[in-house]
C-alpha cells in the first residue's frame, strides 16, 4: 500500500472509529439524548439542513460578508504593507501603535461600529476587515522588508518611478509572503464572521441561523449540526486556498522546499 | 543614542496620535468618538477607584473584569491541559496520528463562536459555560502546535535517553515535554486571541457578569464611556497577555537558547 493510501484509510478508519464509539458509548451509557445527542441524529439533522433553502441563504450571506471583508482587508493591507515595508523608519514609528491595536478583539468594537454605521451588514464587513487586517498587514510589511534590495536598486537607477518598482518587484517578490498572511486572514474573517452574527442583533448568515435553532424546539442536535456543518465549509474554504496558493506560488514552495532540504 | 530613537519614535507617534484625537474630539461635538482623557477618567473611576483595602479595585471591577479574566485563565489552562496531552500522544504515536488527522483538522475548521450555543445549553449561563467556550478555541492552535513539537524531537535525544535506560515518564518529561516546549508556547500565544474573542462573545450570549457582558448592556443604554472603557481595557490586556507570555517563555526556555549558542 502506498503512503497516500495509507494515509487515506486510516483517516477514514479515525473518523468512523470516533463516530461509533460516540455513537455506542452514548447510546449504551443511556446518557440524556436531549443533552448529548447521537451522532447520527447530529447527522441527520445536518442533511435536512442541507436540504433547507434557509441554511444555503445564511451560509451564502456569511460568505458575501467574508468575500467583502477579506477583500477590503487585503487591499488595504497590501497597501500599507507596501509603504511600511519600503520605509523602515514609518514601520518602527507604528510599530507600537499596531501593538496596541492588534490584540483589542474586533467584535468588542461591533456595539460602536452599530451605532455610527447604523447598518447590520456593514458592520460586519468592518469588523471582518478589521481582524483580517492585521495578518495581511504583517505578512506584506515582512515580504516587501525582504525583497532583494539590488533588484529594486537597479530599476531605480534606471530611472523607474517608485510605483513602477513597487509593482514590477516588490509586489511579485513579496507575494508569497502576503498570500501567507491571506491564508491566515480569511481563517481569522471566518471565526469573526460567525461571532459578529452571533451576538449582533439583526443580522443574517450562519450565526444567525444558529439562533434561531437555539430558540426553536428541536433542542441541541441542529447546534452541533450547524457547527459540523460550519466545520466543513471551513475546511473546504481553507483547501481552495492552499491549493490556490500552491498553484499561483508552485515556484516559491519549490524554492523553499529545496532551501529547507539538508 | 541610535538605540534609544526607535522606542522614542513610537513614543512620539503614540502621543501625536492620542493627542490628535482628544483634539478633534475634545469639543465633544461627536456622540461616538469619547476624548481619551474622558476615557481614562471613566476608566479610573468605574475601575480603579476602589478602597486600598481592595487593592484599589472598585466593586463594578471585582464584579465584572476578575470574572473575565478568570474565565481567560480556566479555559486556558484547561485547553493547555488537553491540548499538550492529547498533542504528546498523537504526536509520538504514528498510528494515533494517521487516525486522528482528519479529525483534528475538522476540528480545528470550526469556527469556536458556533460551539458557544452547544455549551451554553450544556452548562447553563454561568463561568462553566464561558470558560468551556474559551477552551474550545485555545485548544487547537495548542493541539496542532504541540503534535509538531513533540513530532519533531531530535532522534540523538531519544536514543540517548533509550541508550541510558531512562524510563517512559522521565523520557516525556525530560527530553520530549522541553522539545516540544517553544512550538507549545507559540500555539498558546495565538490561542490568547481567540480566547479574546470567545470571552467576549460568550459573555454577549450568556453571562450574568463580565466585561463582555457590561458592554452587551452598555449597548442598550447607549452607554459610550463603557464602549470605549472596555475597548481601552481589552487592548491593555492583550499588550499585558503578549508580554507575560513572552517574559514566560524566555524564562522557561531560557536553558534552550544556552544549549543553541553552545552548538
Amino acid at each position: 500500500m502506498t503512503a497516500g493510501a495509507r494515509r487515506v484509510c486510516l483517516g477514514a478508519a479515525g473518523v468512523l472509529l470516533a463516530f461509533g464509539l460516540a455513537q455506542f458509548v452514548l447510546w449504551a451509557g443511556g446518557v440524556d439524548q436531549a443533552v448529548f445527542p447521537l451522532p447520527s441524529t447530529v447527522v441527520g439533522s445536518a442533511v435536512d439542513m442541507l436540504g433547507d433553502g434557509s441554511f444555503w441563504t445564511a451560509t451564502i450571506q456569511t460568505l458575501t460578508s467574508w468575500v467583502e471583508g477579506l477583500g477590503i482587508a487585503v487591499g488595504l493591507g497590501v497597501l500599507l504593507g507596501l509603504v511600511l515595508g519600503t520605509l523602515p523608519w514609518a514601520e518602527s514609528a507604528v510599530r507600537s501603535l499596531v501593538e496596541f491595536l492588534r490584540p483589542i478583539p474586533s467584535v468588542i468594537l461591533l456595539p460602536l461600529v452599530l451605532l455610527i454605521t447604523q447598518e447590520s451588514h456593514e458592520s460586519e464587513v468592518v469588523l471582518i476587515a478589521i481582524a483580517a487586517l492585521w495578518p495581511v498587514l504583517i505578512n506584506a510589511i515582512y515580504g516587501i522588508a525582504e525583497v532583494d534590495p539590488m533588484a529594486t536598486q537597479t530599476l531605480r537607477s534606471f530611472g523607474f518611478s517608485p510605483w513602477a518598482i513597487a509593482w514590477r518587484v516588490s509586489l511579485p517578490s513579496a507575494a508569497p509572503f502576503i498570500a501567507t498572511g491571506v491564508r491566515i486572514a480569511a481563517s481569522v474573517a471566518f471565526v469573526v464572521a460567525v461571532a459578529v452574527e452571533l451576538i449582533g442583533t439583526g443580522m443574517d448568515g450562519l450565526g444567525s441561523y444558529l439562533i434561531q435553532e437555539q430558540s426553536g424546539t428541536a433542542g441541541v442536535a441542529p447546534l452541533l449540526a450547524v457547527a459540523a456543518l460550519s466545520g466543513l465549509l471551513g475546511l473546504l474554504l481553507n483547501a481552495v486556498l492552499v491549493g490556490a496558493d500552491h498553484r499561483v506560488f508552485r515556484w516559491h514552495h519549490l524554492r523553499t522546499a529545496a532551501a529547507d532540504a539538508p | 543614542m541610535r538605540r534609544l530613537a526607535a522606542p522614542a519614535a513610537q513614543l512620539g507617534v503614540l502621543i501625536v496620535v492620542i493627542a490628535a484625537w482628544q483634539l478633534a474630539t475634545g469639543s465633544g461635538t461627536s456622540p461616538y468618538f469619547l476624548p481619551p482623557s474622558a476615557i481614562v477618567s471613566f476608566m479610573y473611576h468605574q475601575w480603579f477607584d476602589g478602597p486600598a483595602s481592595h487593592l484599589w479595585l472598585t466593586s463594578d471591577a471585582t464584579g465584572n473584569l476578575l470574572p473575565s479574566l478568570g474565565r481567560m485563565l480556566v479555559g486556558l489552562v484547561i485547553a493547555s491541559l488537553i491540548g499538550v496531552a492529547v498533542g504528546v500522544a498523537i504526536g509520538r504515536v504514528r498510528v494515533l496520528a494517521e487516525l486522528a488527522e482528519p479529525l483534528v483538522h475538522f476540528g480545528r475548521a470550526i469556527p469556536p463562536p458556533v460551539m458557544v450555543p452547544f455549551f451554553l445549553f450544556l452548562f447553563k449561563i454561568g463561568t462553566p459555560m464561558e470558560a468551556a467556550s474559551i477552551a474550545f478555541g485555545v485548544v487547537w492552535p495548542v493541539l496542532l502546535n504541540t503534535i509538531d513539537g513533540a513530532r519533531h524531537v531530535h532522534p540523538g535525544q531519544l536514543e540517548t535517553a533509550r541508550a541510558f535506560r531512562i524510563g517512559p515518564v522521565q523520557r516525556l518529561v525530560r527530553v520530549i515535554l522541553p522539545a516540544a516546549a517553544p512550538k507549545i508556547f507559540a500555539g498558546l500565544r495565538l490561542g490568547v486571541a481567540m480566547a479574546l474573542i470567545l470571552m467576549v462573545v460568550s459573555e454577549f450570549q450568556g453571562a450574568t457578569d463580565g466585561i463582555g457582558y457590561e458592554v452587551a448592556n452598555a449597548q442598550t443604554t447607549l452607554d459610550m464611556s463603557t464602549i470605549w472603557g472596555a475597548i481601552v481595557f481589552l487592548g491593555l490586556l492583550g499588550v499585558v497577555l503578549n508580554l507575560i507570555f513572552a517574559v514566560a517563555e524566555r524564562r522557561a526556555l531560557a536553558w534552550q537558547r544556552g544549549s543553541a549558542r553552545a552548538e
